[in-house]
């Protein structure tokens, strides 16, 4: 048994336990929380490193046979899921230490912040259908909290939507899941795999069809899929920006992972018909996503909606589905989720100097914080598909995907989107950094705040931008990388191999 | 048996999404409890009712005989509903904040956060 599997959920586990044991000292606690960020970085790392050299990894949790017991299961695409929750743990950490209130401290933010991240990591790392549901349900209890905690108007309300909206995808997984034990017998995934690539004929087509679209619903809801995202922008701008930042980083990704997960691995007979349904949906993401960002006129609202404008680019590399195009997926969540991340982080900054989040009200940044600017621009342009930063290579993957097998239609979608993001990009440019501030200062809202020292703040800005721009850089390798991802996504014998072992 | 069972599931989850269309607040909550009730149900049906056979085998096997129940399901739905409480109770408490802070339960009036046009 491999015990790098466990970590990525054991170190947030200890580190959230120890945080509430600490809940009186703040000075401790925000030690252990840092910490344990920078360990979950590194194990994650090192995990990603051992299933790169010696394929992909599996444990079996208590020593049960692999259908019977409950199965942790590392190929690259999961492992390189949990190193970015690493990476963006890390980040967001470093940034609460400056950016969270003393009262939201107090009430546990540092603990919660913890045990999200092991209902991310489980998320990525478990082998089991009815698994992944739990840890679901472990990420979202603390993301619910972690929403409402400070009780303002905007808050409650936010949180209302984001709570029932959750729940209710919740039952449709739930629901889904006891029709697929009906069906299949078992919930381990590699079990089902194997199942429905040999006994599939035995069932009718069309059940399995149906219960493959509850699944994408359940999961749709919580990615933000064209038609069921509307409630993300509804309840992503109200809570602190690192609460927010964390949420959009990694939150929206871990129903793209689900996705991507199920509909590689178990329902791959009626590819026809589900991943063209998939394909659509991206394409309608992707276009209602980018408009609606460009009405917008607030910070992290325009930030809100290009991203399920980008995670109409994801799946589109699933609904292509050749190895190339789920490469290119991999390599797009890569660089999404780093450079959305850090787009929250500086939208943090830009507001606690403005002193307000909407974009009239804000300029003239350039001229006084040129630094920050300049990381705004970094991740601004990658979003956009600039070369040579991340985004761009992540684009091209996909467009040459979707050309390789000629769904043109999609290609020119996801160009025109890509064309409208950059005018939504540009537009926070001109707005908040370029333009001179509008009219006479506006009476500063942080006049009674302490002085703030923009270098805490920006550090994290800063690793995140230096990834982006080595992801960049480091085109050829990564992408590589990702070719190895998408062909074992594509090819699920070895993953059937690893969990069940000789069983079959 | 499943026939009378499916019909209650049906029953449930219509109730649910009728509650979750109310515009009041405890209506959502009540709607949302009866939605995961009937997820559970429905594992529980759709995992074969068998009766009068437990899981247990017999003092001189030494593994089970066919028929019996299928003890997994069970496992599967009491960790629902374990998880299905805890969630309605903090949903609850969230209601009651809601309430406190907007000062009415009508979801329609909760409008503050949304995208203006």
């Amino acid at each position: 048994m491999n015990p790098l599997l466990i970590l990525p959920i054991l170190i947030p586990m200890l580190t959230a336990i120890l945080a509430v044991l600490f809940r009186d000292s703040r000075g401790v606690q925000r030690a252990i929380s840092s910490l344990g960020a920078w360990a979950l970085f590194v194990a994650s790392a090192v995990l990603v490193n051992d299933v790169w050299r010696n394929g992909i990894q599996a444990a079996q949790m208590g020593n049960w046979p692999a259908p019977y017991g409950i199965t942790l299961v590392a190929d690259l695409f999961s492992a390189v899921m949990v190193l970015l929750a690493g990476i963006i743990a890390a980040a967001v950490a470093m940034y609460s230490l400056f950016s969270i209130d003393g009262k939201r401290e107090e009430f546990g933010y540092h603990p919660l912040f913890h045990f999200l991240l092991v209902g991310i990591c489980g998320a990525f790392l478990t082998g089991d259908l009815f698994n992944l549901y739990v840890w679901f349900e472990v990420m979202l209890m603390a993301s619910f909290v972690l929403l409402a905690l400070g009780g303002e108007r905007g808050q409650m309300e936010g949180a209302i939507k984001y709570v029932t909206i959750n729940l209710i995808s919740s039952a449709m997984f739930l629901s889904a899941l006891g029709i697929l034990y009906a069906m299949a017998g078992t919930l381990n995934m590699a079990d089902l795999a194997y199942k429905f690539s040999t006994i599939s004929a035995l069932q009718p087509q069309g059940i399995v069809t149906a219960l493959a679209i509850l699944f994408m619903v359940a999961f749709g809801i919580k990615a933000a899929v064209f038609p069921l995202f509307f409630w993300l922008p509804a309840s992503y701008h109200t809570p602190p920006v690192a609460v927010s930042a964390l949420f959009a980083g990694l939150l929206t990704k871990v129903g793209v992972y689900a996705l991507i997960r199920v509909f590689t691995l178990i329902f791959v007979n009626d590819v026809g018909y589900t991943h063209t349904l998939i394909l659509i949906l991206a394409a309608l993401t992707m276009v209602s996503g980018v408009l609606g960002a460009v009405a917008q006129n607030e910070f992290r609202r325009v930030l809100s909606f290009l991203l399920i404008s980008h995670i109409g680019y994801i799946i589109m590399g699933l609904g292509l589905f050749t190895p190339f195009a789920l490469a290119g997926s991999v390599f797009y969540i890569t660089h999404h989720i780093i450079v959305k991340t850090n787009l929250f982080l500086i939208s943090g900054v830009v507001e606690r100097l403005g002193g307000t989040p909407s974009l009239k009200k804000l300029g003239g940044l350039y001229k006084t914080q040129p630094g920050l600017a300049l990381f705004f621009l970094i991740a601004a342009m990658s979003l956009a598909g600039m070369p040579p930063l991340s985004g761009f290579f992540a684009k091209l993957s996909l467009l040459r995907a979707g050309l390789d097998v000629g769904q043109y239609v999609i290609v020119a979608v996801a160009l025109a989107a890509g064309i409208l993001t950059l005018f939504s990009m540009l537009k926070i440019w001109a707005e908040a950094f370029w333009k001179s501030p509008p009219g006479p200062q506006p009476v500063n809202a942080n006049a009674g705040m302490p002085h703030l020292d923009l270098r805490n703040w920006l550090f994290p800005v800063a690793f995140l931008a230096a990834i982006t721009v080595l992801i960049g850089l480091g085109a050829g390798p990564a992408f590589n990388f990702a070719l190895q991802a998408g062909e074992q996504l594509m090819d699920p014998s070895a993953y059937i191999q690893a969990v069940m072992g000789g069983a079959r | 048996m499943e026939i009378i069972l499916a019909f209650v599931i049906g029953g449930l989850f219509a109730a649910g999404i009728y509650m979750l269309l109310r515009r009041s607040l405890v209506k959502l909550l009540i709607g949302l409890a009866l939605l995961s009730h009937a997820a559970n149900l429905l594992i529980f049906t759709a995992a074969k009712l068998t009766r009068g056979s437990p899981p247990v085998i017999d003092m001189d096997e030494t593994v089970l005989t066919a028929p019996f129940a299928d003890p997994l399901p069970q496992a599967l739905i009491l960790t629902a509903i374990v998880i299905g409480f805890g969630v309605i109770a903090f949903a609850l408490a969230l209601a009651y904040r809601v309430y406190r802070s907007v000062g009415t339960d009508d979801l329609d009036q909760m409008q503050s956060t949304d995208t203006q046009s």
